[in-house]
């Protein structure tokens, strides 16, 4: 419609300076344009600045509060022989994998179970969504309360059913370590993939599921050939978002473990943290922090096509 | 279990297998999701006798007590961390969503050279999580000279913030109907016209989910705040509750999950304003999980 309108204005308004000012302003590419400036102009700053930036610093030695000077890719080879960070990068792989594979499964049970006739369905539905909600950084706090090496309800429930004392050292032991922060972040996420993955569900129509059942598909039939193809976009595109924020996860090992005991859960974003703000080595962890960036850019690119083309 | 989601056919069925199907699975995932709250609310008002006596049943609480509530507020600075966090928020919030529709309304109405870039531009730097950017931008903060300033953080959150509101405000604007301002535009009103008075209003609904999410977003930063504002007057709750209120090796379990409770709640609180919106916009598929 819009098109159509701009020769119309054209030729009511006599060519005046004014007139055509306004009449270029009124373009939809100028006003477009002028209209995403200030938006732009900020992201540039405070993004595609310091990325550019980061990138810089990875390639200086660049120690805090003191000039850098280009090394090259001498922070890099150091990382390649540093052993902790390829502990680091077995970790987050792992972590990453693990939460993601139970945060998908769990979730697709939630939303099964959740789609189903009940009462005070909504009300459910709001309270599950609640360890989603609430600051990771709080919530992290009470389940290390509950992990608590002297203290832990979780030991005291299990010595309660007959777990020999003192129960397990859940944030000592180095698998143990690893399996708290994956369940936690299990804990955190998985409500948001039930969620989104039941408002999925309910779109299915239910005409589909009438028609396998009367061609005889027993339950699981039904969920493996109806469900679980037309829910795959969503999957899909959940799967991809839990993945970018659980391998650059950063909050809760920072708050549960820093990374302890002996690196047993350092990830990326935390050893990055420890060398370019504990240590001050702001190249050093600069590069670490940019080594993310393959995998990240790769997962990022995916989903944004895959958004794009959706 | 996918016989249950069909719901025509779940008749006759005794109120055993009901229980079975609906009641069991989704008592687990209450049980799982809300226990960690349950054991925040009970450790802070349970005095330091019985939190520390390893022979009482730990579930609940013999005498109660308000005392590490009352220390929390008049022993630390938790009600300024409070302020911190809700002004910074607010303030971050309200810059996103204006920033966030300048860039959404044009991509979602005009037609331009250009127009798919910024699109997917945009949504690849929402993506970008802060661990790749977290260091070069304490440099670029340290030189603005902003170190310890909530000027830092409400400079920064927008960096995530302003990205995701476009993208949430992007797919709400495109199912707003065009006809009213088609009309507007044929009765000679100017475009910047067009969308503040016939456009914006009708998007009030948008404004509302997004805005939640970037506010819960906000209140949920801990990155740039933990390197930013390192000064207890200008910390917001969640690194000043990990940097104040964890001494050493001596916890103060008491205090801590009183903090942690009253930091969860005006989140919880808005956030059950307007549960509907963020259940809206987060089935929307545009959401960090």
């Amino acid at each position: 419609m819009s098109i159509r309108s701009d020769p119309l204005i054209g030729v009511v308004r006599p060519p005046h300076r004014a007139a055509s000012l306004a009449l270029w302003l009124d373009r939809e590419s100028v006003f477009s344009w002028l209209m995403m400036t200030l938006p732009l102009l900020f992201l540039a700053a405070f993004v595609g600045y310091p990325f550019v930036y980061g990138i810089l610093l990875s390639l200086q030695d660049r120690p805090v509060a003191q000039p850098g000077h280009f090394v090259g890719l001498k922070n890099f080879i150091a990382d390649y022989h540093d052993p902790i960070f390829w502990r680091v990068a077995i970790n987050t792989f792992v972590y990453t994998a693990v939460a993601t594979l139970l945060k998908m499964v769990g979730g697709l049970g939630l939303a099964l179970a959740m789609n189903q006739h009940f009462r005070m369905k909504n009300l459910v539905r709001a309270v599950l969504l609640l360890p989603f909600i609430v600051p990771t950084v709080l919530s992290t706090v009470a389940w290390m309360w509950m992990l608590d090496p002297a203290f832990s309800v979780v030991n005291r429930i299990l010595i309660g059913l007959g777990w020999p004392r003192p129960g397990p050292s859940w944030l000592g032991n180095p698998i143990l370590a690893m399996c708290s922060i994956i369940v936690i972040n299990t804990w955190r996420g998985l409500p948001f993939y039930g969620i989104t993955l039941l408002a999925g569900l309910q779109t299915v129509p239910p005409e589909l599921y009438e028609a396998a059942t009367i061609d005889g598909a027993s339950g699981w039939q039904r969920f493996r050939y109806v469900t679980l193809p037309l829910l795959q976009p969503i999957i899909l595109i959940v799967t991809l978002f839990s993945v970018i924020f659980t391998f650059a996860d950063f909050q809760l090992v920072y708050v549960l473990t820093h990374g302890g005991p002996q690196n047993a859960t350092q990830l990326f974003a935390t050893y990055a943290f420890d060398i370019g703000m504990g240590a001050g080595q702001l190249g050093l962890g600069a590069s670490v922090a940019l080594t993310m960036l393959p995998a990240l850019a790769l997962l990022i690119v995916a989903l944004t096509l895959y958004l794009r083309k959706q | 279990m996918a016989q249950g989601m069909v719901p025509g056919m779940v008749t006759g069925h005794g109120w055993l297998e009901r229980t079975l199907r609906v009641w069991l699975p989704v008592g687990c995932f209450l049980v799982l999701a809300l226990f960690p709250f349950y054991w925040m609310a009970i450790t802070s008002i349970k005095p330091n006798a019985e939190l520390y006596n390893k022979n009482l049943m730990p579930l609940l609480v013999r005498n109660p007590t308000l005392k590490h509530y009352v220390d929390l507020l008049t022993e630390t600075s938790f009600l300024l961390w409070t302020w911190n966090t809700m002004l910074v928020a607010v303030v971050s919030t309200a810059i996103s969503l204006v920033l966030g529709t300048m860039l959404a309304y044009p991509l979602a109405r005009m037609r331009f050279a250009g127009a798919g870039l910024i699109a997917m531009t945009v949504a690849a730097v929402y993506l970008v999580p802060q661990p790749l950017l977290f260091l070069p931008l304490a440099d670029v903060i340290n030189r603005l000279d902003l170190g310890n300033t909530l000027t830092s953080v409400i400079l920064t959150y927008p960096t995530m913030l302003v990205p995701f509101c476009a993208w949430l405000l992007l797919g709400y604007f495109k199912t707003v109907p065009k006809e009213l301002e088609e009309a507007a535009r044929i009765d000679g009103a100017g475009r910047l016209q067009t969308m503040r008075q016939i456009f914006l209003p009708l998007c009030i609904p948008g404004f509302i989910s997004a805005g939640i999410f970037a506010f819960t977003l906000s209140q949920n930063e801990f990155l740039y705040a933990l390197i930013f504002l390192t000064k207890s007057s200008v910390r917001t709750v969640p690194v000043g509750v990990i940097a104040e209120l964890i001494r050493g090796d001596v916890f103060y379990w008491g205090q801590l999950m009183a903090g942690a409770l009253l930091g969860s709640i005006p989140v919880a609180l808005i956030y059950s304003f307007f549960v509907e919106h963020y259940v809206a916009g987060l089935t929307s598929g545009s959401v960090k999980g």
